[in-house]
């Protein structure tokens, strides 16, 4: 049940930021379902016992792969999907958190909280790398010339055949 | 191909279409620098626009706040500053469209010049009060994700949506936007503290940090590590600079507000 709730509102939260930042507007369920899908693999790691900075690796590896699935499918580009389906694993809290310790001048607390963002957001940033990088490389493998820059080459060959 | 020819009307045709071609690249590369797209991306859709156009030895150095472009060692360079940057996924997705639809032949240069000045004087974001009502959604969604309590969800509902008419009208107003940052942060902590005090809500932070999530960066800090990633090292520290001074801006709006009271 808790999970379920969890879905939905994720969905919501995924989705709503798609409209704040102007996705395409037949492509917001779609970012909604890519953030609760990443949402929810978060989750139920971190509530394994796994510590943040990996759940969120994991988060955002899955992310991506459904956003490049998506993205191939409607054929738009990847950060559209990326980028909303990431927000609701961004330390956003822990961002404001760092800033409002150190203004209000307790920097300890401030640098472990931005150490924590860092990371947090660091290890984002390594699991869409990844996942994109492995993703292509499991195309290229599978079905020959499927990397966008191949089927980019394939097409400038057909035209200059043309002429 | 003309070159070889030698005809001088022929060699003027083509320069007339470098130039044509240049600019066309560049409208592409700054309107989706301006819309918040990463900058490998920017980089790429350029040089794949111009080599669908034969030019071979393109090359192009983007940053977050301009793009120089050269065609080739005989040719002219450009460059083009960017002066503001927003997250509007639809325009990428339109230039990711011409520029495949250059690629592959179906329109001309000229066309896609056409398109993307169009594109680039189009608004389009979705009215303004469907925003709000979504950044009012959002904020109270975040109530669920992040353990906070339900009854808290009314307050953040109210408070996300008058920050996120905040940040826009006082943008709008400023064209600053550590300004209208700050500003906004300190109306939202306004509300909550007022909500709290007298018993509307519940948790001071929680209420807080779900209402600034519509305008905390963090997006662009993980696009800023992504660039790092990728060996844009100037455009990494560029973007990590903004999100730290969007941050500082949220902060300090909302340390105003607990100093004060």
């Amino acid at each position: 049940m808790e999970y379920i709730l969890q879905i939905v509102f994720s969905f919501i939260f995924t989705a709503c930021f798609g409209v704040i930042f102007n996705a395409p507007t037949k492509a917001i369920p779609y970012c909604g379902i890519v953030g609760a899908i990443g949402w929810i693999v978060y989750y139920y790691i971190n509530h394994m016992g796994v510590q943040e900075v990996q759940a969120s690796f994991v988060g955002a590896f899955v992310v991506a792969i459904v956003a490049q699935i998506f993205a191939r499918r409607f054929k738009m580009p990847m950060i559209i999907f990326n980028v909303s389906g990431i927000i609701p694993l961004v330390p956003g809290g822990i961002a404001y958190n760092t800033m409002r310790n150190i203004v209000e001048l307790d920097y300890t607390l401030g640098i472990q909280n931005g150490m924590r963002a860092f990371m947090i957001s660091g290890a984002i940033a390594m699991g869409l790398v990844f996942a994109e990088v492995i993703t292509q490389l499991i195309m290229r493998t599978f079905n020959k010339g499927k990397t966008s820059m191949q089927s980019f080459a394939r097409a400038k060959r057909r035209t200059q055949k043309f002429k | 191909m003309a070159r070889r020819k030698g005809d001088c009307n022929l060699m003027t045709m083509k320069e007339q279409n470098y130039e044509m071609a240049l600019d066309c690249f560049l409208l592409a590369g700054q309107i989706m620098m301006e819309s918040g797209a990463e900058t490998y991306r920017v980089e790429d859709t350029m040089l794949r626009m111009a080599r669908s156009q034969d030019i071979e030895d393109a090359q192009s150095y983007v940053t977050p706040t301009g793009i120089i472009l050269s065609l080739g060692r005989r040719q002219i360079t450009k460059i083009t500053s960017i002066t503001h940057r927003i997250t509007d996924l639809h325009k990428i997705s339109l230039v990711n469209n011409i520029s495949r639809k250059l690629t592959l032949k179906i329109i001309t240069l000229d066309e896609a010049y056409d398109e993307l000045l169009k594109i680039q004087k189009t608004n389009y974001f979705l009215p303004i009060h469907v925003q709000i009502l979504t950044a009012s959604i959002a904020s109270s969604c975040f109530m669920v994700l992040f353990n906070g309590l339900w009854s808290d969800m009314p307050v953040a509902f109210v408070a996300g949506g008058v920050g996120h008419l905040a940040v826009t009208l006082v943008q709008e107003a400023t064209k600053v936007k550590f300004f209208s940052e700050f500003f906004a942060s300190l109306v939202v902590g306004i509300i909550a503290y007022l909500a709290v005090h007298f018993e509307l809500g519940t948790e001071l932070d929680k209420i807080i940090v779900g209402s600034v999530m519509p305008l905390v960066p963090g997006v662009i800090i993980t696009n800023a590590v992504r660039d790092l990633m990728a060996g844009h090292f100037t455009a990494g520290i560029a973007k990590g600079a903004e999100a730290f001074l969007t941050a500082f801006a949220i902060g300090s709006g909302i340390a105003l507000v607990v100093g004060l009271f």
